[in-house]
């Protein structure tokens, strides 16, 4: 059977890929954001996941508001990037997993997730600044990956409860998988910011904060906040939890955080990282 | 009030719902465009005519050539497309952050730092 070992959360502005680009990993600016990810990429190393499962939005590269799914997933051996508008290096091809990804879009749709299901889909910065973090060097063509795409730029926008549940269906897909694999699960985007109309620059650290303390010990609570409340809690798009909250679902039992590291800002947000592990399964 | 209605709930913030992704749809369009070297290149020859071809209002045009970040978000742009446009004129986040809440470039870093240290 597939084991989910463990989940990251991860921010993935674009400026980091510009950081990285640039060698600025040092700077001033940069180091404490930086800093918290060696202990990260030991343990992806060390545990060498076979998939990583990746919930991101997308940022108008794949899809535009002309037909605009709120969940999406990837069912192909291959996904490209490719220019944003704004000058960010594309990076190389990210190798897919369609049995897995073909089995989970069944699955889910068979639980009333009724998914846009795509064979082709260009993957933007959501995607593509986690792998380039966890993967130096772009040095992530041995894993295989499965990109989930949740809407958070057009309301309505699915609610945290829904996009928990999804994480749920996820989780359960996963582990009926028959084949033998291991599979990481990655949060990305977030925390507070808000890049948009007179209140752009709004950031919250001590929501930020305790976002993260509860997200280890107590989703359910997190699952209560309606997307508005996140938005007047850490601005506009502080809705791009709900990729965080979605990779918690696919999380059961007792959670450890193993690594943690907030620092704010960059660019307009806060920055969360976390490395988390879960009661597993037996082996079957 | 909710995220649904045309009157926003939250001041300052202009959240993209329906209303608003109608009255936008051929600036987002446009916009979308930029993802292209070639569409990128089309508009800096000739922006009033790029903007005449995706149906731009005479209000969106104005906003356009004005760069004005805050008339675009209320004629219906969303920042993931608007994103692009400041893009193209070499804008950063920051730079656009300071636009839109009426401030300098480094008064706006100074309040993001502030916010990020959880001094304000």
């Amino acid at each position: 059977m597939a084991r989910i070992i463990g989940a990251i959360t991860t921010s993935h502005i674009p400026a980091i890929a510009n950081a990285m680009a640039n060698k600025q990993e040092d700077s001033p600016y940069w180091k404490p954001f930086f800093d918290g990810y060696p202990p990260v990429r030991k343990w992806l190393n060390e545990k060498k996941p076979d998939v990583i499962v990746l919930f991101y939005n997308d940022h108008g590269l794949e899809f535009f508001i002309d037909k605009k799914p709120t969940f999406a997933i990837g069912v192909a051996d291959q996904y490209h990037n490719s220019d944003e508008g704004w000058g960010i290096a594309t990076i190389p091809p990210v190798t897919g997993e369609s049995e897995l990804s073909w089995h989970i879009a069944n699955s889910l749709v068979d639980d009333g997730f009724d998914m846009t299901i795509c064979q082709e889909m260009k993957v933007d910065h959501g995607l593509t600044v986690p792998l380039s973090l966890m993967w130096p060097g772009n040095d992530y063509g041995h894993v295989k990956v499965i990109p989930v795409c949740i809407n958070c730029e057009q309301y309505p926008m699915p609610q945290p409860k829904r996009c928990y549940a999804l994480g749920q269906a996820i989780g359960k897909a996963i582990e009926s998988y028959d084949e033998d694999l291991t599979v990481a699960v990655f949060g990305t985007g977030g925390m507070s910011h808000q890049l948009d109309g007179e209140a752009a620059g709004t950031l919250n650290r001590e929501f930020d904060l305790e976002y993260m303390d509860k997200l280890v010990t107590n989703p359910e609570e997190l699952t209560r906040y309606s997307n508005l409340d996140l938005v007047k809690k850490g601005g506009a798009q502080t809705v791009e939890l709900n990729m965080w909250i979605a990779m918690r679902g696919t999380l059961r039992g007792k959670v450890t955080q193993l690594h943690r590291n907030y620092h704010a800002p960059i660019s307009n947000t806060g920055a969360g990282l976390l490395l988390l592990e879960h009661e597993m399964p037996e082996k079957s | 009030m909710s995220e649904y209605d045309s009157e926003q709930p939250i001041p300052g913030t202009y959240l993209f719902n329906g209303h608003m992704a109608k009255k936008g749809y051929g600036l987002n369009k446009m916009c979308f465009s930029f993802n292209e070297q070639s569409a990128r290149d089309e508009f800096n020859q000739d922006p009033d005519a790029y903007c005449v071809k995706f149906g731009l209002t005479e209000r969106q045009i104005k906003a356009i050539r004005e760069r004005n970040i805050i008339a675009l978000l209320k004629e219906g742009g969303s920042i993931y497309y608007v994103a692009k446009f400041a893009g193209l004129l070499k804008l950063n986040m920051q730079d656009i952050g300071a636009i839109q809440s009426g401030q300098s470039l480094d008064a706006f870093n100074a309040m993001l730092k502030k916010r990020g240290s959880g001094e304000g």
